[in-house]
C-alpha cells in the first residue's frame, strides 16, 4: 500500500523508510531538549525542536539519519535545530557510518530565532562538507509538504545526492517572498502550476539538480535511497571545475527561459507541457542530463 | 567604508583589485604576503551571475596561487529575489560559491572574511560565514530580517522584541550580536593592516563558532547541543 511521504510525520518516514525497527533516536524528546527562545516570544516549543537525529539501517547498512519535521515551525533552523544538525554530522566523522540521510522539510533559517539560525546554517554546510571530505555519502531526501527552501535549499545542494518526489519543492526564496518583494507580475504565489515548474520536483530533475524523481511514497523513496547510497563524489578541484561548467553553461542554454516549461523545451523535451501531468516514472524516461551518480 | 578605501588600508597602492559590476576582485600584498581579494559592493543582490562570478574567482585563486590566502569581502542585501533566479536554481549557484571556498581551504588556503558594510541572510551564508574566521567593521550591518519584518512574521510587537533583544542577541540585527553568539570572530577598529595581518596570521583550525557563542553567552545552547549528538551513546 502506498503511504505517502508528504502526508507523514519525520517519525513516520524514519519509521518506514529505514529497516524495520532499526531507528535509534539521539537526543529525544525524553531528553526536552527545547529552544530556549521560542519561550521568550511565548510560542509553543517542541522537545525535540522539529528534528529528529539518530542511527539506523538502510539495507543491513548502518547509516545517520535526520529527519525534520514540518508542522513544527516550518522545519525552521534554529539554534538547538541546527546544533543537532551539526552533531549528527560530527558524529559521522567519528562513527563513519555507510552515508549520512537527510530527510529535508523546512522553510530555511527560523525566523524567531533568525541570528542563531543564520549562523547554523553555515555550520551544518561546513560539518556536511567534512563528511563529504572523508567520503561518506550524504542523502538529501526531498518530499515534504513545505518544500527545501531558503539555509536548507542550500544545504541540500551541497550534499552529494539529492532525491525529490514529484510535488517536493527545492529552492532559495519561496515565491511569496519573492511576490512581496517585485509583485505579482514577477512571481505569482497563489499559481500553483507555476510554483512547481519553478521549483517542483520535476523541473529539478529534468535540470539535474535532483539526481532521482520517485512518486510520493516512502517505499520510493527508501528503495531510491538503497540505490543511491555508494553515491559519494569527490570534492575536488577537477569535481568543482565540472560543477562550474556546468553551471555556466546552463546561463547560456536557460538564461534567457521566462518559465520551467521553456527550460524543458529547450531540454529538447518534445512536449513540455505535457510534462506536469506526468507521473515519476513518465519523467524519468524523459531524462535528458547524464546522473551525476555512479551506478 | 567604502571598498576603495578599505582596500587602500590594507594595501596602500600595492593592490590590483577592481570592481567589475558589482564583483571585486583582485590581489593585493601586505606584510609580504599576496592575498587574494574576493567580494561584492554596492549592497549587491547575489544573483546566479554574481555566485558564480565569486565562485570563478576562488577556482582561479586555487589553481593559480596555490596557499594564497583569500579575503572575501561582504557587502550584500541577500541573495537575489527574482523569478529568474529561482527557476535556474539560485540554491545550487550559491551552494556552489560556498563549496569552492570550503575547498580552498580544505586545500590549505587561509580565508579571512570581512563584513565591511552589510551582510543579509542567503548572500553572507555562501561567503563570509564559510571562511576560517569572518570579522566586521564595528558600523557594518549584518542581518537576517529587520524588527518590523519580525515582529509581522512572529506577531509579536515590535516593542517586545526591542525588548528582548537587549538581553538576548538572537532576536534583533547587529554586528555586536553576531559576536556574542560567535558567528562574527571580533572587530576590526584602528589599525586595518595590522587587524588583516593578525587575521591571517591567527586562522583558527576546524569551526570553532558554537565554542565562541558559549563562552560569550550569545549562543548558550548550540555547543552543549551538537556535542551531546556527538558523542551520547546509542544502546546496541
Amino acid at each position: 500500500m502506498n503511504r505517502s511521504f508528504a502526508e507523514s510525520t519525520a517519525r513516520e518516514r524514519v519509521q518506514h523508510l529505514f529497516d524495520a525497527d532499526s531507528f535509534q533516536e539521539i537526543l529525544g524528546p525524553g531528553a526536552r531538549m527545547v529552544s530556549p527562545h521560542l519561550a521568550l516570544l511565548g510560542v509553543p516549543s517542541s522537545f525535540d525542536d522539529g528534528v529528529v537525529v539518530g542511527r539506523a539501517r538502510l539495507g543491513g547498512q548502518t547509516v545517520l539519519v535526520a529527519a525534520q519535521e514540518g508542522a513544527f515551525m516550518g522545519g525552521g533552523v534554529g539554534e538547538v535545530h541546527g546544533a543537532k544538525l551539526v552533531g549528527l554530522f560530527q558524529r559521522a566523522l567519528i562513527e563513519k557510518p555507510a552515508a549520512v540521510v537527510v530527510l529535508a522539510e523546512s522553510g530555511g533559517v527560523r525566523l524567531h530565532e533568525a541570528n542563531a539560525g543564520l549562523i547554523a546554517v553555515s555550520e551544518v554546510m561546513r560539518a556536511l562538507l567534512d563528511v563529504r571530505a572523508l567520503g561518506i555519502p550524504v542523502l538529501m531526501l526531498i518530499g515534504g509538504a513545505n518544500g527545501c527552501f531558503g539555509g536548507m535549499g542550500l544545504i541540500a545542494r551541497c550534499a552529494d545526492c539529492v532525491v525529490m518526489s514529484d510535488i517536493g519543492r527545492l529552492s532559495m526564496s519561496g515565491p511569496e517572498v519573492i511576490e512581496s518583494s517585485y509583485g505579482v507580475e514577477e512571481f505569482d504565489a497563489r499559481d500553483r502550476a507555476l510554483v512547481w515548474r519553478t521549483t517542483g520536483g520535476k523541473h529539478r530533475f529534468l535540470t539535474g539538480d535532483c539526481d532521482v524523481l520517485v512518486d510520493d511514497d516512502v517505499a520510493a523513496f527508501r528503495a531510491a535511497a538503497l540505490d543511491t547510497l555508494p553515491c559519494h563524489r569527490a570534492l575536488t578541484l577537477d569535481a568543482m571545475e565540472q560543477e562550474h561548467a556546468l553551471l555556466a553553461d546552463r546561463l547560456v542554454r536557460f538564461g534567457e527561459c521566462t518559465d520551467g516549461a521553456q527550460v524543458w523545451q529547450a531540454l529538447g523535451i518534445a512536449n513540455p507541457l505535457a510534462v506536469p501531468e506526468l507521473d515519476a516514472r513518465g519523467v524519468r524516461a524523459l531524462q535528458t542530463h547524464d546522473s551525476d551518480v555512479p551506478a | 567604508m567604502n571598498w576603495q578605501t578599505l582596500v587602500s588600508a590594507f594595501f596602500g597602492d600595492a593592490h590590483s583589485v577592481v570592481r567589475t559590476g558589482d564583483l571585486l576582485s583582485g590581489s593585493g600584498t601586505v606584510g609580504g604576503q599576496t592575498v587574494a581579494v574576493i567580494g561584492t559592493t554596492d549592497h549587491a543582490p547575489i544573483g546566479v551571475e554574481l555566485a558564480l562570478a565569486q565562485a570563478r574567482c576562488v577556482l582561479d585563486t586555487v589553481k593559480n596561487f596555490p596557499g594564497r590566502p583569500i579575503l572575501l569581502l561582504v557587502d550584500t542585501q541577500g541573495q537575489r529575489l527574482r523569478y529568474r533566479d529561482e527557476m535556474l536554481g539560485i540554491n545550487r549557484y550559491m551552494a556552489h560559491l560556498g563549496c569552492c571556498i570550503a575547498l580552498a581551504r580544505e586545500r590549505g588556503h587561509r580565508v579571512v572574511g570581512l563584513v565591511y558594510d552589510q551582510a543579509l541572510s542567503g548572500g553572507f551564508i555562501t561567503s563570509g560565514l564559510m571562511a576560517d574566521a569572518c570579522y566586521a567593521l564595528p558600523d557594518a550591518e549584518i542581518r537576517v530580517m529587520r524588527l518590523p519584518a519580525m515582529a509581522r512574521v512572529t506577531k509579536i510587537s515590535e516593542e517586545r522584541l526591542q525588548q528582548l533583544s537587549e538581553s538576548n542577541p538572537v532576536f534583533a540585527p547587529g554586528v555586536q550580536n553576531f559576536v556574542a553568539m560567535g558567528g562574527i570572530h571580533s572587530l576590526w577598529q584602528g589599525d586595518l593592516q595590522a587587524q588583516l595581518l593578525a587575521a591571517l596570521a591567527a586562522v583558527p583550525h576546524g569551526d570553532a563558532r558554537a565554542a565562541d557563542g558559549a563562552l560569550r553567552g550569545g549562543r548558550k545552547l548550540a555547543a552543549a547541543v551538537a556535542q551531546r549528538v556527538r558523542t551520547e551513546a546509542i544502546p546496541a
